[in-house]
């Protein structure tokens, strides 16, 4: 039954083919059909691995079903692979099955749009990507869905490409994410070289027998990967991209952009902790740079007026969360944020869409309010999905896992926990501020139902929202550890759990955040804001704190200008040049040739004069 | 009498610059004909100046090799000449510009 | 006695198809197919062969000189052999449509360049290859003159010139390392295997290498000796824009890596660092000039450039595994720019322009014509999975362990890849509609076509071992690092 681990990817792969080749031929429902049901059928696959591995995990928690030898060289070998161990295992799950409603939910919402058929065949493409990304056995079979990903997000960023500034976000995802995969690769040639093979279990045996903790390569290799990383997961110095792609369609963005591509950079650091644990350096860097993206993204959180911006700036500092508890070495409380984040993220833009699609794709909350009794099934969604996002205690999946996560954190640095509580505060303000603009106040008109695609998903991820969390509580809560157990054989055991204060501390502030926002809402603050014209500072959050005109200024105008010197090829010009002589020349010369026998004749006597002068004084 | 070779050398000299400067100065083509034949002259006169520097025969019989040499290169010229004639219904050696190149 | 029938079928081909246009307009066509058929049913079997050389064939040609008529395949001249077989037949199922003048002589010459390169990759004989070489050229220089777009004389022209200097050089080069043999053991041949091993020392010999090695990268077309390469693929039919990029560049490579480095492996050596850094600067010169192109294929054939510097590199790091990949990218690059240039000769042929300005927002008019496009442009870009990237990547590791500066640039040469791969996306498929047309997509033919491209890139990207094998022995053959 493990063997059947090659269906899991090829499913979906399978789905994309079948629509990428029969396309234009096939009516919409079948396309969606094909689309859904193959993600439907992975998950399923999936779902039964992961049941048969809990029955009885195999020997060694790890199970590999090596494919085809991909490479094999001399000095270089890479086998093509599929790897479970529990780290994949909850990936996969998380994928499949977060990806297989978002399939549902996208027949229903890309209804009628053109290329209906493309776009399943990019999702289809997408997940297949994903999941081939967390099964890698290889860095360099990794890489490979690595960059599929990327390209599946370029295409679905761009999917309505008539707009010429969906082309430009979709450029933009791909070519900062680009820059951040050199980096990676370069990392990976480094690993490839010193090793002879990319194999992620060789590599990790041979760096920790080869390297002692604190020297140079391993800090060298894991900065590099890790680079990588905070390009795909959206984290500063990066993270410029993903506003911008929220210029895809909305299950788009939940699928990739919220619960499963953008986390790729932390399942890579979890899959390769042991190297980073090599470079303590580079963990010191990894907490560092992960406080800075949750500061910053709860700041540019609370100015906009794009619901999927803000939501897009929540995911950049939930996983900005993450990379916090990898800095600490929190390896299982990161994964465990990362299936609650994928599961109330991904409910939090689905019901989005679900509002947006009723009025016409507007996106600005400020020309929303009071939907809470004209769309009750969005509303209650939604608001799911922010108690989870907040954190609000008990309620949902969200306050597990962050509590569990910021517990690690106290433990290993207060100052960086203070950060977190910080930033749990603001995205308590910015997402309640959202819910309070759009679900009430003055009610704007809306029409229509959902159907069974929307309604579907939005209520199995809301009841998922609601239970997840209950696999891993604090002690006040019963303390189960139901999913850092299964994560324990890859991970190692459980964090310790926070005192009761730092608990406390960590449960009041979402409450107070929302407690702020209520309070700004009933005094009308929210809406002045919207609709005043920003002030500066408000403009420089608002534009993610100059992050764009920095880059702009130093490596995009540069490229431009020399794209504009060079475009006519100098090396060329100077070809022209001994070209152009050749041609004067031969004016010059043609002049003589003028059929003057005489001309002629007297050219020949000088000729020969020069000549017998030539002779005799020589 | 004795004569010495510089004078018949000198002759040829200033015979072939006579023929020289009609051959540039002169545009009817039928004295351009002529002066070629006055150079021809002239280098046959240099051969026989020579032949009597060194004393040997040589001389002459090159002689009479540019005296045939003269005799058909005027025949092919004036047949040349004649079909320039009927050509272009003049004499007229500048005009008669047809290998230029054109444009 | 059969490679003889690898050079003789086309050449013929070629002879027939010239008269034959009088009986009927396709029938150059199908006999240039067949031709080329029947050649690649003679090359496929010979892989099986047990020894080395795969197969070799030597009789007398003027003795006096020490030159004879001699061919040999190994794994890396069959690998270029098919690549120039396979390749030269879509070119012909390319212009299927197309309304060409003089049909006959235009297939004759597309056959009599094919047969000079498969040539080239057999010969083992100095002055043969030069003669080859010769073969190959001129009738493309034809191919371009007659049948090219609007600036077709230029584009000739520089073709001709560039072709020619660096025919002559290699001339040169020959004859003096010929003499210089002679000098040394009494000898006079042009036998490679004679030459292999006595590399003439001192500046002679330095100079000597250098000829063959400036010939060789005006042939691959390497900043700063690619200026012909930019009009001339733009300017030639589609048929000749195909063989151009996807064959005729690849002997400059094979030039380098049959001739340059064996034979000269301590000169080769010390121009290495020279050779690496026109690497990395053909990378980035050519990738920063296909960003700003306007024209479509002009476009494509910068990134030629961009894709030639890899090579430069994977051949100047002079270790196996570099050069794996370089044998490896020619095959990948051949497959995906070959149908870049198939795709922008369809669109000229449906827009009648080349110019991206006027194109844009493809994808709703053309689908499949633009999903192929974006598929080979992700393929060119080196999307890991298909065949570019494996042999983008055995270069960089090859060439990491020998010279890691040089590596992390050429590395960071793949972004630019991205902006120009993703600008050409962008301008010509996606982005808003500027001009109403009412244009036909991809028939079946074009289908069919683009399928086997894309089922060809794909299945060197992920399953390259079995190309990997056939090259193994000839890579192995040429030594390591000095």
């Amino acid at each position: 039954m493990m063997r059947d681990i090659w269906l899991v990817p090829a499913l979906p792969l399978a789905g994309a083919v079948l629509l990428g080749l029969l396309g234009g031929k096939i009516p919409a429902r079948l396309a969606a059909v094909i689309g859904a049901s193959s993600v439907g059928l992975a998950a399923a696959l999936a779902i039964r691995i992961a049941l048969l591995w809990f029955a009885a995990p195999p020997p060694g928690d790890a199970f590999l079903l090596p494919l085809w030898t991909w490479i094999t060289l001399p000095k270089f070998s890479a086998v093509v692979g599929l790897l479970i161990d529990p780290v994949s295992l909850v990936l996969i799950l998380v994928i499949s099955v977060i990806g297989f409603f978002i399939h549902l939910f996208s027949a229903e919402y890309m209804e009628g749009e053109n290329g209906y058929a493309r776009y399943f065949a990019y999702l289809n493409l997408f997940v297949a990507s994903m999941l081939l990304l967390v099964l890698a056995n290889d860095l360099l079979v990794m890489f490979v869905g690595w960059e599929g990903v990327g390209v599946c997000s370029y295409l679905l960023v761009g999917f309505w490409f008539e707009e010429e500034n969906n082309g430009e976000a979709a450029q933009k995802s791909f070519i900062v994410t680009r820059v951040a995969d050199i980096a990676m690769l370069i990392g990976i040639l480094i690993l490839a070289l010193r090793f002879g093979t990319l194999d992620i279990s060789t590599v990790l045996h041979g760096a920790v027998s080869a390297w002692p903790p604190g020297s140079f390569w391993p800090a060298v290799v894991a900065g590099l990967l890790l680079v990588g990383g905070l390009g795909k997961s959206a984290q500063v110095p990066l993270q410029t991209w993903l506003p911008d792609a929220m210029a895809g369609p909305t299950p788009v963005s939940a699928l990739i952009h919220a619960a499963t591509m953008v986390t790729a950079g932390v399942y890579l650091v979890v899959r390769l902790h042991v190297l980073f644990l090599l470079a303590p350096a580079v963990l010191h860097g990894i907490a560092l740079g992960a406080a800075l993206t949750v500061l910053l993204a709860a700041c540019a959180g609370l100015v906009q007026s794009d619901i999927k911006r803000v939501l897009a700036y929540s995911t950049m500092g939930q996983i900005g969360y993450m990379f916090l508890g990898l800095g600490v070495g929190a390896w299982g409380a990161a994964m465990f944020h990362l299936a609650s984040h994928a599961i109330f993220k991904a409910l939090l833009f689905l019901s989005s869409g679900a509002v947006s699609m009723r009025l016409h794709h507007e996106q600005n909350i400020f020309a929303m309010g009071g939907l809470r009794t004209k769309l009750p099934l969005a509303f209650a969604a939604f608001l799911v999905g922010a108690l989870c996002l907040a954190a609000v205690p008990v309620v949902g999946c969200g306050f597990f896992s962050k509590e569990f996560l910021l517990g690690a954190v106290w433990a290993q640095n207060p100052l960086l926990w203070g950060v977190g509580i910080l930033g749990a505060f603001l995205t308590g303000v910015y997402i309640f501020r959202a819910v309070f603009t759009v679900f009430f106040g003055a009610s704007v008109d809306v029409s229509g139902a959902y159907g069974v695609r929307v309604i579907l998903p939005l209520t199995v991820l809301a009841l998922a929202a609601l239970g997840f969390g209950w696999l891993q509580t604090p002690d006040f809560l019963g303390g189960a550890n139901i999913f850092s157990n299964v994560l324990a054989p890859a991970l190692g055991g459980a964090a310790t759990d926070a005192s009761w204060p730092v608990a406390l501390i960590g449960m009041a502030a979402p409450l107070a955040g929302i407690g702020l926002a209520y309070a700004l809402h009933q005094n009308g603050f929210w809406r002045r804001q919207g609709a005043a014209s920003p002030g500066l500072f408000v403009r420089f959050l608002q534009g993610g704190m100059g992050f764009d005109a920095l880059y702009r200024a130093i490596f995009v105008k540069p490229f431009l200008w020399t794209v504009r010197v060079l475009k006519d090829d100098p090396v060329d010009q100077v070809f022209q040049l001994l070209q152009r002589a050749a041609v004067g020349l031969h004016k010059r010369l043609r002049e003589e040739q003028n059929g003057k026998l005489r001309r002629y004749a007297g050219w020949m006597m000088a000729g020969s004069l020069a000549t017998i002068l030539a002779v005799v004084f020589s | 009498m004795i004569v010495s070779w510089q004078a018949p050398a000198s002759l040829a000299l200033i015979l072939f610059l006579l023929g020289l400067a009609a051959l540039l100065a002169r545009r009817n083509l039928v004295f351009v004909l002529m002066s070629v034949e006055i150079m021809l002259n002239a280098a046959g006169l240099l051969f026989i100046a020579a032949g009597m520097r060194w004393g040997t025969p040589d001389g002459q019989i090159m002689f009479i090799a540019v005296l045939n040499l003269a005799g058909a290169e005027l025949a092919v010229g004036l047949i040349l000449l004649l079909r320039l004639r009927g050509r272009l219904t003049t004499l007229d050696g500048d005009a008669a510009v047809l290998l230029r190149d054109s444009s | 006695m059969s490679l003889c029938l690898l050079l003789a079928i086309p050449l013929l081909g070629g002879c027939l198809a010239w008269p034959a246009d009088r009986l009927h307009p396709h029938l150059p066509r199908i006999i240039s197919l067949l031709a080329l058929a029947a050649t690649l049913a003679v090359a496929l079997p010979m892989l099986h062969g047990t020894s080395f050389w795969l197969a070799d064939f030597s009789v007398p040609w003027i003795p006096a000189f020490g030159m004879s008529f001699h061919l040999g395949l190994d794994g890396m001249s069959w690998l270029l052999t098919v690549l120039t077989i396979v390749l030269g037949m879509f070119s012909i199922v390319v212009s299927w449509r197309e309304n060409v003048e003089k049909i006959g002589f235009f297939h004759a010459n597309l056959m009599w360049s094919l047969a000079g390169t498969i040539g080239v990759f057999l010969a083992l004989d100095l002055f043969l290859f030069f003669y080859f070489w010769e073969l190959m050229l001129v009738p493309m220089v034809f191919i371009i003159a007659i049948w090219g777009h609007e600036d077709r004389r230029i584009a000739a022209i520089k073709f001709f010139l560039f072709t020619q200097g660096s025919g002559l050089l290699i001339l040169i080069g020959i004859l003096g390392l010929a003499f210089l043999h002679q000098r040394a053991t009494g000898v006079l041949t042009f036998g490679y295997f004679a030459l292999l091993g006595h590399e003439p020392g001192g500046a002679a010999g330095f100079l000597i290498m250098l000829g063959l090695f400036i010939a060789f990268v005006v042939k691959l077309a390497a900043f700063p000796a690619h200026v012909w390469l930019p009009v001339t693929h733009t300017q030639a039919p589609t048929a000749g824009s195909v063989i151009l990029a996807s064959i005729l560049l690849k002997t400059g490579a094979y030039g380098l890596l049959r001739f340059v480095v064996p034979l000269f492996p301590t000169a080769s050596h010390t121009l290495a660092p020279i050779a690496l850094w026109l690497g990395v600067a053909s990378i980035f010169y050519g990738a920063v000039l296909a960003y700003g192109q306007n024209d479509f294929k002009r476009l494509i054939a910068y990134t030629s450039i961009s894709h030639m510097g890899f090579v430069l590199i994977g051949v100047f790091v002079c270790n196996a595994l570099a050069w794996q990949g370089v044998v490896f990218l020619l095959i990948a690059h051949g497959v995906s720019t070959g149908a870049l240039f198939i795709i922008v000769g369809a669109l000229q042929q449906r827009l009648h322009t080349r110019e991206l300005s006027r194109m844009g927002g493809l994808w709703g008019d053309l689908p499949k014509l633009s999903s192929f496009g974006a598929f080979f442009v992700l393929a060119a870009m080196g999307l890991p999975g298909l065949g570019n990237f494996v042999g983008e990547f055995l270069i960089l590791r090859g060439a990491y362990g020998a010279a890691p500066l040089i590596t992390i640039l050429a590395a960071i040469g793949l972004v630019p890849a991205a902006l120009y791969s993703l600008i050409a996306i962008q301008r010509a498929f996606h982005g808003p509609v500027r001009e109403a047309r009412a244009i036909a997509d991809f028939g079946w033919r074009e289908n069919a076509m683009m399928l086997a491209l894309a089922a060809a890139i794909i299945w060197l990207g992920v399953y390259p071992q079995p190309v990997l094998d056939v090259a193994a022995p000839s890579i192995s053959a040429m030594g390591v690092t000095p």
